[in-house]
């Protein structure tokens, strides 16, 4: 799931500075969850709008904003409540406001900030977290990921700013990733997995390779934007 | 001598810190090095310390040069990524600077631009190891340079840690990607210094004992606080505070405490932090 909370509504209007009319687009997908783009959001920003002077020519919610091709049948037969309006103001994640700009022939607005979460998540949104480097150490680090549990991403260890096992940052709230990695190490008394760690990091490796660029999805898109 | 050859020769070494300026003002920063100059073996230059912007400490480094003091070129990697670190590596050789300490250096919230993006694309080990390689004639891609450079290269660690295990063992990694010396983190109990030494005298690296001057039993407790590694046991905070003259029992405790650990280590290196013109006094009442 992805995070996404409300813009300030000053910021919004800011956006909307010389349109007069808007469509508004929501999504039913991780935006209803997090309270960002359902239909109650969706009117209740209607409205606001209205308050403050603005034409709504329509509105829609849509399943899953995520899917561009739902978003372009969904979306169809709003096509004379869209074409009537200045631009769109979409209220969920990133995702779904890159998806919806991919297809229409408008300028559209973010209505919502996507909150980072530490890496990638299982579907099972734990607290454990990956942030995809291509070059896994985990077998070094007895299963904690020195990339997402430590806040500086350091690969050789704790830095001079653990204490008591919090981190320098935030220590009433965030634990040290290396502090957790040597109690785990010690308690499998395999200390010496501490020594062993790559000194250099290769961050090329986070880029995404080429054929995961291209995915399953990315090639049907583009079967159908040639139809 | 250099550093080097001072710690080489078995000379007990004296070190210090100052900070340069926030803004283009060096008076004061002349001035204590002016006070410093002839009295200690090696001057340190922060590398924007606590995170805090400020004049660059290669740049510090060269005016310490200019006045003939030698300087401990520190670096962090918060700033720059590995590109930049090994450049100005280089640079600092080519300016004569050939002390540096590797750090990795505190995070950006901690400063005064929180807003700022941390890059941390090496850290203390691997800037160790960066260093060491461009003394090889490679750099970190193990591209060939024009010339090599030769470093004298320390590194941090702090004995006051609980657990101290995993400090050891980063300081092993330090030593083997490169470490030719240690600065300690400040340090106020004698016995924890003497266990950890104890540790740490089997890497064979001399290490500097770590002073932070106490201003006042607030100062102690703030660190005791907020600074990780940091423990100032109770009776000295009482000291300060029954204290009249709190920088003269400052000054004291500061002696007392090298002249307790002198016989454990090979050097010490003193953080006066603002209270640089008082190291004189600092030595003076340790007779070194
Ligand atoms: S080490 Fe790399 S691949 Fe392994 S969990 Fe961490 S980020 Fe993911
Ligand atoms: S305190 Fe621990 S988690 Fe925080 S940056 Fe340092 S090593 Fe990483």
């Amino acid at each position: 799931m992805i995070i996404s909370e409300l813009k300030p509504f000053p910021e919004i209007l800011g956006y909307l500075d010389g349109d007069k009319k808007v469509f508004i687009v929501g999504c039913k997908g991780c935006a209803q969850v997090c309270q960002t783009g359902d239909e109650p959001q969706v009117l209740e920003m209607k409205q606001k709008l209205e308050e403050e002077g603005k034409t709504i020519t329509g509105y829609c919610v849509i399943d899953f904003l995520c899917d561009k091709a739902l978003v372009k049948t969904r979306l169809f037969p709003h096509e004379d409540e869209i074409d009537a309006a200045d631009s769109l103001l979409v209220m969920t994640c990133g995702i779904g406001v890159q998806a919806t700009a991919a297809v229409v022939n408008k300028l559209v607005h973010p209505a919502a900030n996507t909150i980072n979460v530490g890496g990638a998540s299982g579907e099972w949104r734990g607290s454990e977290r990956c942030r995809e480097c291509g070059d896994c150490v985990l077998d070094l680090t007895g299963g904690i990921c020195p990339l997402t549990a430590c806040t500086k991403w350091l690969i050789n260890g704790p830095c001079g700013g653990t204490k008591n096992g919090k981190c320098e940052v935030e220590p009433d709230v965030r634990d040290c990733g290396w502090h957790l990695i040597y109690e785990r190490l010690k308690k499998l008394g395999r200390l010496d997995k501490m020594q062993t760690m790559p000194i250099v990091k290769n961050y090329a490796k986070m880029q995404p390779p080429k054929h995961l660029r291209s995915t399953i999805m990315w090639a049907l898109e583009q079967q159908e934007t040639k139809v | 001598m250099s550093l080097r050859e001072k710690l080489k020769s078995g000379k007990f070494v004296v070190t210090a810190e100052i900070g340069p300026a926030k803004g283009v003002d060096i008076h004061e920063f002349n001035e204590n090095a002016e006070l410093l100059k002839g009295r200690i073996d090696a001057v340190n230059c922060t590398d924007q310390q606590s995170a805090v912007m400020r004049l660059g400490s290669l740049v510090a480094c060269h005016l310490l040069k200019q006045k003939g003091i030698e300087p401990v070129f520190q670096m962090t990697c918060r700033d720059r990524n590995r590109i930049a670190l090994q450049s100005d590596l280089l640079s600092a050789y080519v300016m004569g600077v050939e002390n540096v300490l590797c750090l990795t250096g505190d995070y950006v919230t901690l400063g005064d631009h929180p807003d700022a993006k941390p890059v941390f694309d090496l850290d203390s080990v691997s800037l160790l190891y960066a260093a060491r390689q461009l003394e090889q004639g490679k750099d970190l891609a193990g591209k060939e340079l024009k010339g090599t450079p030769k470093f004298f290269l320390g590194a941090c660690v702090t004995p006051g840690a609980d657990p101290v295990e995993p400090q050891l063992i980063k300081m092993e990694r330090k030593v083997k990607a490169g470490a030719q010396f240690f600065q300690t983190q400040a340090i106020y109990e004698p016995k924890t210094f003497e266990a950890f030494m104890k540790e740490a005298k089997k890497f064979g690296v001399p290490v500097l004992v770590g002073i932070v001057v106490l201003r006042s039993a607030a100062m102690a407790k703030f660190m005791n606080k907020n600074v990780a590694g940091i423990h100032v046991p109770d009776e000295l905070i009482d000291e300060m505070d029954k204290a009249d003259n709190k920088l003269q029992k400052g000054i004291e405790i500061a002696a007392r405490l090298i002249n307790e650990m002198k016989s454990m280590c090979q050097g010490t290196h003193v953080m006066a932090i603002g209270l640089e013109s008082k190291v004189p006094a600092i030595l003076d009442a340790t007779k070194l």
